[in-house]
């Protein structure tokens, strides 16, 4: 696996990737401007909805609204920090978590504020993010309580206890109702809603579950600073010879950041968009503005920001089929329509990759992907649906000729295998902006 | 009446289906969803509330959940 990069487009101001090499420590990141006193409270809710910030889990849901609503409950409060990043293909909470733990910590603290939380649960499934969170909190705990973890923020949010939550990784462990479920003492899986999270949470407390990515906006946000939270962080792998991490402005055209961001190895084939979650786009996405309402309108998304890149040595097939299998074995086993489902989709898929699969097949995969969208009690078979129904859309050529005979591609690919298709690891990254774009 | 379906405990009897079926839809495999239209966030139509009450009496893992007004 090539070393992961990282780097900015040169539009993004106020980014979240970090200037210098390695573990950012209370020090670099306070010299840096960081824990400073700044808009707070309903100032803040309003600054962040005035940003436009969106959730960058992958929902996209207003994280304004978010913070009002759970600011407006009643009592006690919490706050749950996601960073189990289920999703395989993106690495950037664990890039954030494992490189600047005080941006993320400092976010937090500025979101508990926001919203009257006197917790602060980080929730992580990735060792290293652990240990760079434990060492980043030690680093506060050695400041006299009045002002921890700083004077910038007002005395009602204080103290405020951070406390980090170490769960086994998978793609479920991940959803806010899972991430809630495990913080409690439950399996890490996914609840039917309501309630959610902002009405019983943590300890059943009113709960703001907010990504990790979506935090580390608010301190610039905070700032008033130009440009916050107009950029997003996008993990771009797959057939692209400078595989990385990735900060770009929204709305820019995917084919001009792969272009930019590192050049393709050949002409894309398609793209794998939102991690796994918003399926495959064709060669089409080259135009796409990387937006959440744009790719929406497109029939695709933008989810957590993850793009892999299909080149001429992919088949949009065998990736849907291995993506299919994946979703087969990583749901959370609970909800009939979904472990059904996603076994009946891997199913078809799969036999088409092999060249076996005939026209009532395709029929019957067409079928489920009008029927089971919304039969789960969390995303996970909307996102299987996703696949197979883009894969449907965007790529009619390609299943004819599957129907037919399997191509080279496929009959060389172990479907076989349980190893996550297109996974990306943030251990490969160097925690520097090394390339300056 | 606002009710909730637990897909997480529904095994699939289809007893709701059989008592409510402009409540509950099964897929191919027997699982339970409510309608489209319907939703645990919004009161049943009147008409509904009978059946539905019907089906979350008899269904035989308690997945339906009759919603009390939040605290």
């Amino acid at each position: 696996m090539p070393a992961l990069r990282t780097g900015s487009h040169p539009a993004v101001r106020h980014g979240l990737l970090s200037a210098q090499a390695g573990w950012e420590s209370r020090a670099d990141y306070e010299r840096d401007g960081g824990y400073q006193p700044g808009l707070s409270g309903a100032d803040l809710v309003a600054a962040v909805a005035a940003s436009g910030l969106r959730g960058r889990g992958g929902a996209a849901f207003p994280v304004a609204r978010k913070l009002a609503t759970v600011a407006a409950q009643a009592g006690e409060k919490s706050v749950l920090v996601n960073g189990e990043e289920g999703e395989p293909a993106s690495v950037k909470d664990r890039w954030l978590l494992r490189a600047r733990p005080h941006l993320v910590i400092d976010g937090a603290l500025r979101a508990a504020q926001a919203v009257g939380a006197r917790t602060v649960c980080l929730y992580v499934s990735d060792a290293t993010s652990a240990a760079s969170l434990d060492a980043a909190i030690a680093e506060l705990g050695a400041v006299p309580p009045a002002t921890w973890p700083s004077a910038a923020l007002p005395a009602a949010a204080l103290p405020v206890e951070l406390r980090v939550f170490r769960v086994e990784p998978s793609y479920v462990a991940g959803e806010e109702t899972a991430a809630v479920n495990a913080v409690n003492g439950r399996p890490a899986k996914p609840s039917e809603k309501p309630p959610r999270p902002f009405e019983e949470g943590v300890r059943g407390l009113p709960t703001l579950v907010s990504n990790v990515e979506s935090v580390a906006n608010l301190p610039a946000i905070s700032a008033g600073a130009a440009g916050a939270g107009q950029a997003f962080l996008m993990t771009l792998g797959g057939a692209v010879p400078r595989p990385g991490l990735y900060e770009v402005p929204f709305g820019i055209p995917l084919g001009e950041l792969t272009e930019v961001l590192g050049g393709l190895a050949g002409p894309a084939r398609g793209y794998v968009m939102g991690g796994y979650f918003a399926g495959l786009v064709n060669s089409r996405g080259h135009g796409l503005p990387l937006d959440y309402d744009a790719l929406k309108a497109a029939g695709t998304g933008l989810g957590c920001g993850a793009v892999t890149v299909l080149g001429p040595g992919d088949c949009p097939v065998g990736a849907a089929a291995l993506l299919l299998a994946y979703y087969g074995r990583e749901n959370a086993g609970q909800c009939g329509s979904c472990f059904n489902g996603t076994a009946a989709m891997a199913g078809v898929a799969a036999a088409l990759a092999h060249g076996e699969a005939r026209a009532a097949d395709i029929e019957r995969l067409a079928g489920w992907t009008g029927f089971l969208p919304g039969r789960g009690a969390c995303a996970t078979l909307d996102g299987a649906v996703n696949v197979a129904a883009s894969l449907l859309r965007e790529f009619p050529g390609e299943v004819d000729a599957h129907q037919k005979r399997a191509c080279a591609v496929c009959a060389a690919t172990d479907f076989l295998t349980t190893d996550s298709p297109f996974a990306l690891s943030p251990g490969s990254i160097t925690p520097n902006v090394g390339a300056t774009l | 009446m606002k009710i909730k379906l637990d897909r997480t405990i529904c095994d699939g009897f289809g007893k709701c289906a059989e008592h409510a079926p402009a409540v509950f839809s099964l897929d191919e495999w027997g699982y339970a969803s409510l309608e489209r239209g319907l939703s645990a966030d919004a009161d049943l139509p009147p008409e509904l509330e009978q059946p539905a009450r019907r089906a979350l009496l008899d269904c035989p893992v308690h997945a339906i959940i009759e919603r009390r007004p939040s605290r």
